[in-house]
């Protein structure tokens, strides 16, 4: 079960940092291809073309591959999965360090793109190609994946947020899909009045999740000024931010929300015995359910999606979690044939139609996500429900994008520290906002950032 | 005549000398041949990153700006590090706890076996020694389990008593969550060195205090205890050097409890962090050689109050 919830994660983010070694079960750890062309996961068809290595986790990763090759007569890929999530970014990270070993081109999730760009591990494509793709994508998507008007990455796959949520629990207790987060913690309370279950879930470990649902109701996190680079602005707690704490922390001290660590088998077998009534996810979490065994056997038909509560219900504001880019890596030898790489791989229809088949990725190539295939779409595990239509693909043409951090890591740890305090009863949630920005603030201003 | 055996005398004495020295060369070749394999080795992959580490140690590195030399900088920075601080303050007390426990425990066990001989014995020495065979990563993603509220078996026996289980993975009992997994993985192995060492003490000293109306107890205590203490100083050495670079299982349950352990629970989960995690290879080696200092520190006092009387230092 462990493993599988590792596995089957593809698109989910990298939970809780560092290395997820119990999680991250992968084929070829430690069989890091790097630059070295030699030894491939999958077998190069026209080997007299130049080669560009690439490591990425996606589980249909080989058949997208295979098209690529198949389809170019200038270039093939050969592919490497080193790890999904922190496996994989910890040793990029030593090859960045190293000098040597990175891979030409490289599967990162947007929220970590900063994090590489600022030591110059990326090469910004921009004048590689972007203005023939622009199209393919929606503004918000290359939102998450510029800096300073840099383009660091191709989008691939997206997390546009929803509120999963159980069918029968809902019918038993009379409540409908809550639109607003007020009528949230009302159906909460009215179903823990009741009796019933919990009805959602704060991780400590998803710092992601809070951060997006902090900047749907207006927080601004990290700001960057594109003349300067060695300044950031870092707001993590203004009144919006403290708000969302607030808000989750009071959900949990009256016990109306669990607090347990996500994307682990705790919190899973929860899910799958109904103790939860709503999962606040993205897109990617359908697939990633069904490969933990939730949703089957009798429970077939118990789940459904509705939009992510708002605030202001009349001013609605998308959020998103997770999802992954390809970017071309300053090691590559030739930038140019990379970026072909970064932009065209998982970039064909046969490859996108299996990739949201197969419930492996939300696309965000507007070639998938408009086709009226995906967007018509039943969903098997909602149903037949038409969550693409109904829920997910709204929600992903209304992304505006956010701006991540340039030290995510420490920023997320820090983060899952705050929350872990507010949910132990040390901090309120104002508090846990204050210490998140004195720690983080004090943590840039030593990495040499000027923080405004 | 006299003159002419004497010299001949001198000249077979050089003679020998020459081949003696010849004789001493090539052994000297040899044994460096003979040591060369592991010398290579150990310059190799423990003297020369040691010493590139040190080196790295003495930069400080950061995300805009670069790298800059500070000498000892980032030891002053360490040793006021919070995190660091709290993290060595962890296993310090982690030692106190778990390395008496798990020293009882094996002496107990190898006590028991020592003296009683029956079929079980072996079996038990097997199973006792069993966990130690395991390794550390799937014992902890077992006891992980075995901790879960919802799979493991606690909340089902804290049940019967209707009572509620207590919960390893939170703040405050995480501690004894780990104590009771390091015991489980270490006290069979200790007990294998200890009941070794019982096996090679001379049974007739038993005799002999038998003789003298010694007990099972006092041969236990007064005979076989005083005679495994350097075995007993062997292991608690080894269990304090590794209990104070714990790393193994943290790391793992932080993937099922990430709010409860962080990523600076202890001195060497930072230094990963540090090195892999944040990009700071600098700092995280530097981390790396101050929990080296804190371990000699702590390693040099224990011998030292543990020292016979006049023994050694």
């Amino acid at each position: 079960m462990l493993a599988a919830a590792g596995v089957l994660a593809a698109c989910a983010p990298d939970v809780g940092g560092g290395s997820s070694t119990a999680g991250g079960n992968t084929a070829s750890a430690g069989a890091a291809g790097g630059n070295n062309a030699s030894n491939c996961t999958n077998t190069i068809p026209k080997k007299d073309l130049p080669v560009v290595t690439f490591w990425g986790w996606y589980p249909n990763m080989q058949l997208v591959v295979d098209n690529f090759n198949k389809q170019n007569n200038e270039v093939q890929v050969c592919w490497t999965n080193v790890g999904q999530g922190g496996d994989e970014y910890d040793k990029f990270q030593t090859a960045i360090s190293a000098g040597t070993g990175a891979p030409d081109v490289i599967m990162i999730e947007a929220d970590r793109i900063p994090t590489f760009q600022i030591q110059n591990a990326l090469v910004d494509i921009k004048k590689y190609g972007y203005d023939a793709v622009k199209d393919n994508y929606s503004a918000g998507a290359w939102k998450d994946v510029t800096i300073r008007d840099g383009i660091y990455g191709v989008p691939v796959d997206g997390g546009p947020m929803a509120m999963i949520y159980r069918k029968d629990i809902f019918e038993k207790y009379k409540i409908t899909p809550p639109k607003t987060w007020a009528e949230y913690e009302r159906a909460a309370q009215k179903v823990k009045d009741a009796g019933g279950p919990l009805f959602g879930d704060l991780g400590a470990n998803v710092p992601a999740v809070m951060m997006a649902l902090q900047i749907q109701k207006g927080a601004h996190p990290f700001t960057y000024d594109p003349a300067k680079p060695e300044t950031i602005g870092i707001k993590l707690n203004d009144q919006a931010s403290k708000d969302v704490l607030e808000y989750w922390g009071r959900l949990a001290k009256k016990g109306l929300v669990g607090t347990q660590d996500q994307f682990t088998p705790e919190y899973i077998a929860g899910v799958v015995n109904g103790k939860y009534a709503t999962y606040i996810s993205a897109a990617w979490a359908p697939g990633y359910l069904t490969g933990a065994g939730v949703g089957k056997g009798e429970d077939t038909g118990t789940w459904a999606v509705a939009p992510l509560p708002q605030w202001d219900p009349d001013n609605p504001v998308q959020v998103n979690w997770g999802g992954s880019a390809f970017s071309v890596t300053s090691q590559a030898k030739n930038p140019e044939l990379a970026a072909k790489v970064a932009y065209g791989l998982y970039a064909d229809d046969e490859s996108l139609t299996d990739g949201w088949t197969n419930q492996i990725i939300f696309p965000l190539n507007l070639k998938a996500l408009n086709s009226s295939d995906f967007v018509n779409a039943k969903v098997a595990f909602f149903d037949g429900q038409q969550a693409n239509k109904e829920v997910y693909v709204p929600a992903a043409n209304a992304y505006q994008g956010m701006t991540y951090a340039p030290f995510g890591q420490y920023y997320y740890d820090a983060m899952t520290k705050q929350i872990s305090a507010m949910i132990e009863g040390s901090v309120t949630g104002s508090q846990a906002a204050d210490r998140l920005q004195e720690d983080v603030v004090n943590y840039a201003k030593e990495q040499g950032f000027t923080v405004q | 005549m006299t003159l002419l055996i004497e010299e001949s005398a001198a000249r077979t004495q050089k003679k020998t000398k020459k081949v003696r020295g010849k004789v001493r060369l090539r052994e000297h070749v040899m044994g460096w041949l003979f040591v060369g394999p592991f010398g290579i080795v150990f310059l190799a992959l423990l003297i020369a990153p040691l010493a590139y580490a040190f080196y790295l140690s003495l930069w400080q590195k950061k995300l805009i700006g670069g790298v800059s030399f500070v000498f000892l900088g980032n030891y002053v920075k360490a040793f006021t590090d919070p995190t660091f601080l709290s993290g060595v303050w962890f296993v310090i007390r982690f030692s106190l706890v778990a390395i008496p426990l798990q020293i009882i425990v094996a002496l107990v066990m190898a006590l028991i076996l020592d003296g009683v001989t029956s079929l079980f014995t072996r079996f038990s020495r097997l199973m006792i020694f069993l966990p130690y065979a395991i390794p550390t990563v799937i014992g902890a993603v077992m006891w992980g389990f075995l901790y879960s509220k919802s799979f493991g078996p606690l909340s089902d026996i804290f049940g019967l008593f209707g009572a509620t289980a207590p919960d390893f993975f939170s703040k405050n009992l995480i501690f004894y969550g780990l104590v009771n997994i390091v015991t489980w993985q270490w006290s069979g192995y200790y007990m294998i060195i200890l009941y070794a060492a019982l096996q090679g003490i001379d049974p007739a000293l038993y005799e002999a205090a038998r003789m003298d109306g010694a007990g099972k107890w006092q041969i236990a205590l007064r005979i076989k205890i005083p005679l495994i203490a350097p075995a007993l100083l062997l292991i608690l050495v080894f269990s304090l050097i590794g209990t104070l670079q714990f790393f193994n299982e943290p790391q793992i349950l932080r993937n099922l409890a990430a709010g409860t352990i962080s990523p600076g629970f202890t001195p060497n989960m930072y230094a990963y962090q540090q090195a892999f995690g944040l990009a700071n290879f600098t700092y995280g080696s530097a981390i790396s050689f101050a929990l080296g200092g804190v371990v000699f520190a702590c390693v040099y006092l224990f011998l030292f109050f543990t020292r016979k009387r006049r023994s050694f230092f």
